[in-house]
């Protein structure tokens, strides 16, 4: 196990280091000129160069590299010019706010889609397996932002059922004392049942969203997994012995099937952190992919290049996670490696 | 003797084609949803090329006597904010979306798929070397990739086809990959090589066509992705130059006006937009039972 | 419309009792929701100093309302409407001004006291305003426009009492000492947390207010929310009555619309035009609509290179211009017509002041066909992608009238932080952009946008000997207050302005704002944000 993580730990440097060099390729692309923006609405030409020399943009990429590595390697991501804000405190408070979201929809989504994957493999060929796939389909056919607005304007503004798209909390009330970061946790720890009720009712406009866009994956690796184990031989045993339906559905073969859902589970995952920058700005939610955007649409580099990063780090890390817990879950994989 | 093998020799061929129909057919018949799917496909395809030719009003002609009129006889989808006809925008943008599709499509097979038989043909430094590439594109959040490489490059058609293209590079190579894998040492191969082809012509000649089925089912997913995206990237402000229509961003221009009640300007092009992706979704399922049943999902 | 507006409207009964009955089980918070002030906007402060490196708009507004300056100006009013009166000040922080030949003096008030207790005194004072003009960059500009630009020209005579000594005669000097940039810092507390690096403790202001306002900042998510809390110690001017205010960052306009309406938010002013034409027309809330003070949005062209050097041609794309369509599709009528005077009309001593070319089309193609480009050419029109909301459609509607006389245009969209940027760089053939400025005077709009001096305002490189001369005759006539050559001054500049037509005027935008039914007090301002010192709830 040590050697496979050490192995990991390996591979995982090109590819972080691939990652900062095209970062800060990229972002020095962007087309914005973060000297004429510092140097204020009234600067000439004059201004704005000595602006640009101080603040070192005048040297050549390579300098400038050499600076940016020197800085992430203390932990400084620079500054946002928007902001103000040093993007590490940005990117720390802001990540359990996204995390969440993330986590919220990625749970409701599984709560839906799983079942529905089960169905669509039991019931294989039936007309329920095809509405299964329709519906799936369906929801990630859809823009994400547009599922967003439609959801509030239906909820929101006709039905009223839901509160207001102001973020994480209602503007009056306040947010629980920071322990994890992620407010339904945080408000449940510290007791304050009021909160918990408050944050969840916020949470499931957007996290309704994530999950809507979600189903699609889960469901049909769901179900292509249920249906190679159900067509494998110990399920025939299993049901040669005599155990009922729903013993073997359950507890046989959904165990087993569970492994590759649980891969495309840390893909989804990553691919919806990614994804959140849509929902995010639809909903306020001060997470960093509305931060991320932001700064993109501004040629703020310095939040990009931190945003990326830390994406990046997490993605390897979760999938480092992930190949753990198969190899927990799974003796095979372990006996393998 | 004579007689026996041309009695058996001319019936072969006519069977074997029959097979492909009638395989088909029984994927349709066990699976009307796909049927559905490629009789959309068609539908798409037909507003695509003559959409332009047969709309009613000018996609581009601004009226602002008539501006943000619901749906009438008049104007079946209503009009937008400029007084433009919303149905013959979203019958023009099929054309737009269309390309945008085929080419994110055609350059990421181009470019992923032919990455990924080399790398998985070859092995060795092309595989180490095609293999980083991949990584790294993979380790981006995949919207932020596309979004970063619009921003940098400039909002035009193609930019967002390229971009497009990078983000899906590596879930092709990754296909590509592990087909060409599997027929690398196969009989066929072999034999070409024995008979004096040399590897490029191997690539291109034979394994390619053979890897042609499986990467059909990619191909149509990606091209639903590849709108989605487009719209995305318009919704903050990274899409198509206006007043070109195109399905995304007459949504993303549309979605501040549900609020006031003015439903139809995003319904109607999310609506089409929503059927296209659909479309090529099912399409992706459909072809892959078609091509290769034991990979149904 | 009707029976959705029915279900709204019971669905919306039904549901504030349903969302607003947790509220309900604590009556300290209901109490608290309405003594406190909800603001929803767009985007927020990223520095809450106006003296900060690259401070953005947002950031005028905190400057405004937590920090006093020495004057301020009285109102009056217009239309119904509480206004600014550029030619009345009152005290703010002095209580007593005298403005001799070249110098004016100022008593500060006694009881002055920042907002962590020490006094006010003409040390800070001196020590703010040299700090506005030595920081650089938007601040010293503004200083620099009403003459004040010497650390020199600031003076402490005793504790209480500060002269500003004028470096020439300038009528702009005294309204400059009231705009939002001389604001008065509480110099021993930022002196504290300066550095070497750092010696105005621009980094300390950033994230704190330091000043004898009415409102101090409690709290500040950068893009999320600022939480102000009221000074009860201000002497600035009578109590304000809003305890708290709340502003929240929401970038979805519709979404601030449904906020509006469902009456969770009490104020907001950057919505959409049609919004707020349909909220004024719903007659639920508030609408207030103030034209800009000295303001215009424009159509300005390269006049240095062909081929808009051509006098003809520009004349040609002044008659092209799908003027109404403009007011009417994209501006919702929110605007004032700068387009379109009576041939016969006098020129007024005023400024913004309609031009009199209207839509026409044959006369554009006629002009151009003089011009020599019967054919019509191709050119690119760009717009600040950071107010797409309005430059967008108008791009498109010009786009679509030029097509008409044979100007091929391809739109080109610039993100707004690159806006200036490229405005700058004055390669621009063709684009739109607005101007504004804080000193209503003709002379001061026409310095910045047409004179020979070039400076970054002037947009269109626009170069000639006539138009400095009107311009520099007016200003020293304003100076020396002789009203015949000012009149005939500024006559003459804004004759030559529309006879030359180096930029088209399309119109005087209005500043709207939107608040609940029971929210009152709002005052409009040069700088356009929301002072909460007048703001009243319930």
């Amino acid at each position: 196990m040590l050697r496979m993580i050490a192995k990991r730990m390996m591979l995982i440097i090109p590819n972080l280091i691939g990652v900062v060099i095209v970062t800060f390729l990229l972002t020095r692309a962007l087309p914005g000129d973060p000297a004429a923006y510092f140097a204020g609405p009234a600067a000439d030409k004059q201004a704005i160069e000595q602006i640009r020399v101080k603040l070192g943009l005048d040297k050549p990429l390579i300098v400038q590299f050499g600076r940016y590595v020197n800085d992430l390697v203390h932990g400084d991501l620079g500054n946002s010019l928007s902001t103000g804000q040093p993007v590490v405190t940005e990117i720390k408070n802001r990540l359990p706010a996204s995390a969440e979201l993330t986590l919220f929809g990625l749970i409701l989504s599984m709560v839906i889609a799983v079942p529905l994957g089960i169905l669509a493999a039991v019931k294989q060929g039936s007309w329920i397996d095809h509405t299964c796939r329709v519906v799936a389909t369906a929801g990630v056919s859809l823009p994400v932002f547009f599922t967003g607005l439609l959801l509030v304007y239906v909820f929101y503004f006709e039905l009223g059922w839901s509160p207001a798209p102001l973020g994480r909390l209602d503007a009056f009330a306040t947010a629980p004392a920071q322990i994890t970061g992620f407010y339904l946790i945080d408000s449940l720890l510290t007791g304050k049942l009021e909160t918990f009720r408050a944050s969840l009712s916020q949470l499931l406009l957007p996290g309704l969203t994530l999950c809507i866009f979600s189903l699609a994956p889960i469901a049909r690796m769901t179900r292509a997994s249920m249906l190679a184990v159900l067509a494998s031989e110990f399920v025939r045993t299993a049901r040669a012995s005599g155990l009922d339906n729903r013993t073997v559905i359950i507890t046989y073969a959904f165990r087993n099937a569970m492994l590759p859902v649980i891969t495309t589970l840390g893909m989804v995952f990553s691919f919806l952190l990614g994804a959140n920058v849509l929902v995010e700005k639809v909903f306020a939610w001060p997470g960093i992919g509305s931060y991320a955007v932001e700064a993109l649409i501004t040629s703020d580099f310095a939040p990009v290049q931190g945003f990326v990063l830390t994406m990046a780090v997490l993605y390897v890390v979760l999938n480092l996670v992930i190949d753990i817990l198969y190899g927990v879950i799974d003796p095979r994989v372990r006996l393998d490696a | 003797m004579k007689d026996n093998t041309s009695t058996v020799a001319v019936p072969a061929p006519k069977a074997e084609n029959n097979s492909i129909f009638r395989h088909a057919r029984y994927v349709v018949a066990e699976n009307p949803v796909t049927g559905l799917a490629f009789g959309l496909f068609i539908l798409i395809a037909l507003c695509a090329l003559i959409g332009p030719y047969i709309v009613p009003h000018d996609p581009l002609a601004s009226d602002t006597t008539a501006t943000l009129h619901p749906p009438s006889l008049h104007h079946w989808f209503g009009t937008d904010q400029l007084g433009r006809d919303i149905f013959s925008r979203v019958i023009v943008a099929t054309r737009l979306d269309f390309i945008i599709a085929i080419a994110s499509v055609a350059l990421v097979f181009a470019l992923g798929g032919f990455a990924g038989i080399a790398s998985g043909f070859f092995g060795g430094w092309t595989d180490r070397i095609v293999g980083r590439i991949s990584d790294t594109i993979m380790a981006f959040p995949l919207f932020v990739l596309a979004m970063g490489i619009v921003a940098a490059l400039g909002n035009t058609v193609t930019n967002i086809v390229i971009a497009t293209a990078v983000v899906n590079f590596p879930l092709y190579v990754r296909v590509a990959r592990a087909e060409a894998n599997v027929r690398r040492e196969a009989g066929f191969v072999q034999a070409a090589r024995l008979s004096g082809n040399g590897d490029m012509r191997i690539l291109l000649a034979h394994i390619l066509p053979n890897i042609m089925p499986i990467m059909m089912v990619q191909i149509s997913l990606t091209m639903g992705y590849a709108i989605l995206n487009a719209a995305g990237l318009s919704f903050i402000g990274l899409g198509v130059r206006p007043p070109t229509p195109e399905w995304g961003i007459m949504v993303a221009e549309g979605a501040a006006n549900i609020i006031s009640g003015e439903w139809w300007i995003a319904l109607f092009p999310g609506a089409a937009l929503m059927v296209a992706v659909f479309c090529f979704n099912l399409l992706g399922d459909g072809l892959r039972d078609l091509v290769d049943p034991q990979r149904r999902t | 419309m009707k029976r959705r507006e029915f279900l709204k409207s019971a669905t919306a009964l039904a549901a504030t009792s349903a969302v607003t009955a947790p509220a309900v089980f604590s009556p300290a918070k209901a109490q608290s929701r309405a003594e406190t002030l909800l603001i929803v906007s767009e985007s927020g402060p990223n520095n809450l100093d106006i003296h900060g490196v690259g401070t953005n708009v947002p950031g005028y507004e905190v400057s405004w309302n937590c920090y006093d300056r020495l004057i301020s100006h009285e109102m009056k009013t217009v239309d119904g409407k509480q206004y600014y009166d550029k030619d009345k000040f009152k005290p703010e922080l002095a209580e007593d001004m005298n403005v001799g030949d070249m110098s004016a003096t100022f008593k500060l008030k006694k009881n002055a006291k920042f907002q962590d207790g020490t006094p006010v005194t003409a040390k800070d004072v001196k020590w703010s305003l040299d700090r506005a003009v030595t920081v650089g960059g938007f601040p010293t500009f503004q200083m620099a426009a009403g003459s004040l630009t010497k650390p020199e020209q600031f003076v402490v005579v005793d504790d209480n009492t500060f002269r500003v000594d004028f470096a020439r005669k300038d009528r702009l000097t005294i309204p400059d000492l009231a705009v939002v940039v001389p604001c008065i810092v509480n110099s021993e507390l930022v002196k504290k947390n300066a550095t070497e690096k750092d010696p105005w403790g621009l980094e300390y202001t950033k994230q704190n207010t330091a000043g004898s306002g009415a409102y101090r900042v409690a709290s500040w998510v950068a893009g999320t929310e600022v939480v102000l809390e009221r000074n009860d110690a201000w002497v600035g001017g009578p109590l304000p009555k809003v305890k708290k205010i709340i502003w929240r960052i929401v970038p979805s306009s519709g979404n601030r619309r449904a906020l509006l309406e469902r009456g969770d938010a009490d104020i907001s002013y950057d919505l959409p035009n049609k919004d707020f034409v349909e909220l004024k027309n719903a007659g639920k809330l508030n609408i207030i609509s103030t034209p800009y003070s000295n303001g215009i949005q424009y159509i300005g062209m390269n006049v240095k290179n062909p081929p808009f050097d051509n006098l003809k041609v520009r004349q040609a794309v002044a008659y092209a211009l799908p003027y109404q369509k403009i007011m009417d599709a994209v501006l919702f009528g929110l605007a004032k017509p700068m387009f379109g005077a009576p041939a016969d009309a006098p020129t007024q001593v005023a400024w913004p002041q309609p031009h009199k070319f209207n839509t026409d089309i044959d006369k554009a193609k006629a002009l151009l066909a003089e011009a020599g480009y019967p054919n019509g050419f191709e050119t690119t029109i760009s717009f600040d992608l950071g107010f797409a909301g309005v430059n967008e459609p108008l791009c498109v509607l010009v786009q679509e009238s030029l097509g008409q006389i044979g100007i091929k245009c391809t739109i080109n969209k610039i993100p707004g932080a690159n806006w200036r940027t490229e405005l700058n760089k004055k390669v621009l053939p063709l684009y739109t952009n607005v101007f504004s400025g804080w000193l209503d005077y003709p002379e001061y709009f026409f310095i910045w946008c047409y004179h020979g001096k070039n400076s970054i305002f002037n947009t269109m490189s626009y170069q000639s000997k006539t138009m400095d001369g009107f311009i520099d005759g007016a200003v020293t006539a304003a100076a020396t207050g002789d009203k015949a050559n000012y009149e005939k001054d500024v006559k003459g500049f804004v004759d030559t302005a529309y006879a030359d037509m180096p930029r088209i005027p399309l119109y005087q935008p209005y500043v709207n704002v939107a608040m609940q039914k029971n929210v009152s007090g709002y005052q409009y301002w040069f700088h356009r944000r929301l002072d909460y010192r007048a703001l009243v709830k319930g």
